[in-house]
C-alpha cells in the first residue's frame, strides 16, 4: 500500500539571472513516498501549470543518479541529507508528513543562476577542457591489456572517475571551492600510465583555470567529501596537491 | 622567479604556503613549550634557560626575523584566502547544515588566527619588548601572572591555539599531499593530541605560576 504525505516547500524562485530572487512557499499534497524528489517537483509543477502559474525550473536528465545534471540544496544539504545519492535518487520516504523543506540552488560565484534552481555549471566543463588530454590523432583504440595496470590502481582511478560533475562539492564547500571535482578529474588520469605523459601540464592548467573562474580555495573542511553523491574521497585532493607540487617545482613547465 | 610566483600564486600554491609556515610554527611551539617547562624547575632553572638562550646572540635575532617572515606569509596569505573565499559565494544559503566534515577547528580558522595574532602582540609586549635589566625574567613572568586578568587572557589564548592547531596539524599534511590510507587516521589523531599538549602544556603554566608567585 503506497503511503502519501503532504509537505510544505520553500523554493527559491528567480525568474532570470538578473532578476531578484525570493523564497516561495508551495504545498505538495498527496505525494507518494515511493517518488523521487524530482518526481515530487514534477507533481507540484503539474499543479502550478494547471493553476496558470510558472512551474519551478530545475535541471534533470537520467534520473538514475549517473549523469550529474540534477541538484539542489535541500534543507542545507546538496542533494539532500541522504549519503551517496543524487537528488533524483533521494526518495520521499525519507521525509515525514507535514515536513517543511527548503529548496535552494547550488550557490557559488562561479555558478551563474539561470532560473529558479537551474545554474550554469559550464565552468566545470571549462576546467576539463583546460586539462585537454587528447592532443594528437592516435588511430584506433589499442588492445586493452597492452599496458598492465594493477587492480588496486585501476580501482583508485575508477573511484575518482565516478565523479559525475554535478557540482555538489562546490555547493557544499564553505568556501565554494571546486577542488574535489578538479582533483577527481586530475586523479583518474594521473593514476593510469596513459595519463602520465601530460600529467604535469594537466595539473597546472586545470588548477589555473579553476582559479581564473573564481572558485574559492580549499581549507580542508571535508564537507565536499561528506556531501558528494559519488562519495569521492579527499585523498584525491591530496593527490592533486602532489601532482601540482611535482608539476610546479620539478617539471620543466612554467 | 616567474615560475615560482606562478606556482605559489594559485589556490594550491597559497595552501602550500599556509601548510609550510604552519608546520614551522608547530616546530616553534614545540621548542617554546620545551623551554617553558623549565618554569617548573623554579626561578634558577628558568633564568638559566633564558640566559643560555640569549647567549646565542645573533642566532636568536636571525631566528626571530625568520619567525617574523613566516608570520607575515601566514597572515597575509590567510587574510587573502579569507576574503577570496568570502567572495566565492556572494549569496549565502538560508539553511546551512554540516555534512559531517567541518569541525570546531576548521570552521573557525580565520577567527582563531586573528585572536592568536592579537595574543602574540600582547605576549611580545609583555615579555619580549620590556626592560629586563632590573629584574630576572622569572620575576617579570611571576609578576605578570600575579594578576588574575593576565592568567585569564593567557589560558583563553592557549585554548584558542589548541583549537587552531586541532585543524591545522592534519590539514597541513593533507595540503602537502601526504594523505595515506595507513597514516592519515594517525595524523588526525596526532593533531588532536598535539593541540591538547599545546593547550594544556602552555595553558597550565600561568595557573601554576599564579599559585607559587
Amino acid at each position: 500500500m503506497t503511503r502519501t504525505i503532504n509537505l510544505t516547500l520553500k523554493v527559491w524562485r528567480q525568474p532570470a539571472a538578473a532578476a531578484k530572487g525570493r523564497f516561495e512557499t508551495l504545498h505538495a499534497t498527496n505525494i507518494s513516498t515511493d517518488m523521487s524528489f524530482l518526481e515530487m517537483l514534477d507533481v507540484v509543477n503539474e499543479q502550478l501549470t494547471l493553476d496558470g502559474k510558472e512551474p519551478i525550473a530545475f535541471d534533470s536528465d537520467c534520473r538514475e543518479g549517473i549523469c550529474g545534471q540534477c541538484g539542489a540544496v535541500i534543507n542545507g544539504h546538496p542533494h539532500g541529507a541522504e549519503k551517496g545519492t543524487t537528488l533524483c535518487q533521494l526518495h520521499m520516504r525519507h521525509f515525514q508528513n507535514g515536513d517543511t523543506i527548503v529548496v535552494e540552488p547550488f550557490r557559488a560565484r562561479a555558478f551563474k543562476l539561470h532560473k529558479d534552481l537551474i545554474i550554469d555549471r559550464s565552468p566545470l566543463d571549462q576546467i576539463i577542457q583546460a586539462g585537454g588530454y587528447i592532443s594528437v590523432h592516435t588511430g584506433g583504440a589499442p588492445e586493452a591489456n597492452t599496458i598492465p595496470i594493477s587492480e588496486d590502481r585501476a580501482e583508485l582511478a575508477m573511484d575518482a572517475a565516478a565523479c559525475i560533475g554535478c557540482g555538489a562539492c562546490v555547493a557544499a564547500c564553505p568556501n565554494a571551492s571546486a577542488m574535489l571535482f578538479v582533483s577527481a578529474k586530475i586523479s583518474h588520469l594521473a593514476l593510469l600510465p596513459q595519463g602520465r605523459p601530460e600529467a604535469a601540464r594537466r595539473a597546472l592548467s586545470m588548477v589555473r583555470k579553476m582559479d581564473e573562474l573564481c572558485f574559492g580555495n580549499c581549507s580542508n573542511e571535508r564537507e565536499c567529501e561528506a556531501e558528494c553523491p559519488k562519495e569521492i574521497s579527499i585523498a584525491n585532493i591530496a593527490r592533486m596537491n602532489r601532482e601540482y607540487i611535482k608539476a610546479g617545482f620539478f617539471s620543466a613547465l612554467k | 622567479m616567474n615560475w615560482l610566483t606562478n606556482t605559489l600564486g594559485t589556490s594550491i600554491g597559497k595552501k602550500l604556503m599556509m601548510a609550510v609556515t604552519g608546520l614551522a610554527f608547530i616546530g616553534f611551539l614545540t621548542v617554546h613549550l620545551a623551554g617553558n617547562l623549565t618554569l617548573y624547575g623554579g626561578p634558577d632553572s628558568f633564568n638559566s634557560y633564558a640566559e643560555h638562550l640569549h647567549a646565542l646572540g645573533p642566532l636568536v635575532i636571525i631566528f626571530e626575523w625568520g619567525l617574523m617572515l613566516l608570520a607575515l606569509v601566514h597572515i597575509l596569505t590567510g587574510t587573502f584566502l579569507y576574503f577570496q573565499n568570502l567572495a566565492a559565494r556572494p549569496l549565502r544559503y538560508s539553511v546551512n547544515k554540516r555534512g559531517g566534515g567541518r569541525t570546531l577547528g576548521s570552521a573557525t580558522m580565520p577567527y582563531t588566527g586573528v585572536l592568536i595574532l592579537l595574543f602574540v602582540i600582547f605576549h611580545l609586549a609583555n615579555f619580549r619588548f620590556i626592560d629586563a635589566s632590573h629584574a630576572s625574567l622569572f620575576q617579570v613572568v611571576s609578576g605578570a601572572f600575579a594578576h588574575p586578568l593576565y592568567v585569564g587572557i593567557y589560558v583563553f589564548a592557549m585554548a584558542v591555539v589548541a583549537i587552531h592547531v586541532s585543524h591545522g596539524f592534519w590539514s597541513l599534511f593533507q595540503s602537502l599531499g601526504l594523505n595515506h590510507p595507513k597514516y592519515m587516521p594517525f595524523l588526525r589523531g596526532l593533531g588532536i593530541v598535539v593541540s591538547l599538549i599545546f593547550g594544556l602544556g602552555f595553558g597550565f603554566l600561568p595557573i601554576y605560576i599564579s599559585f607559587i608567585a
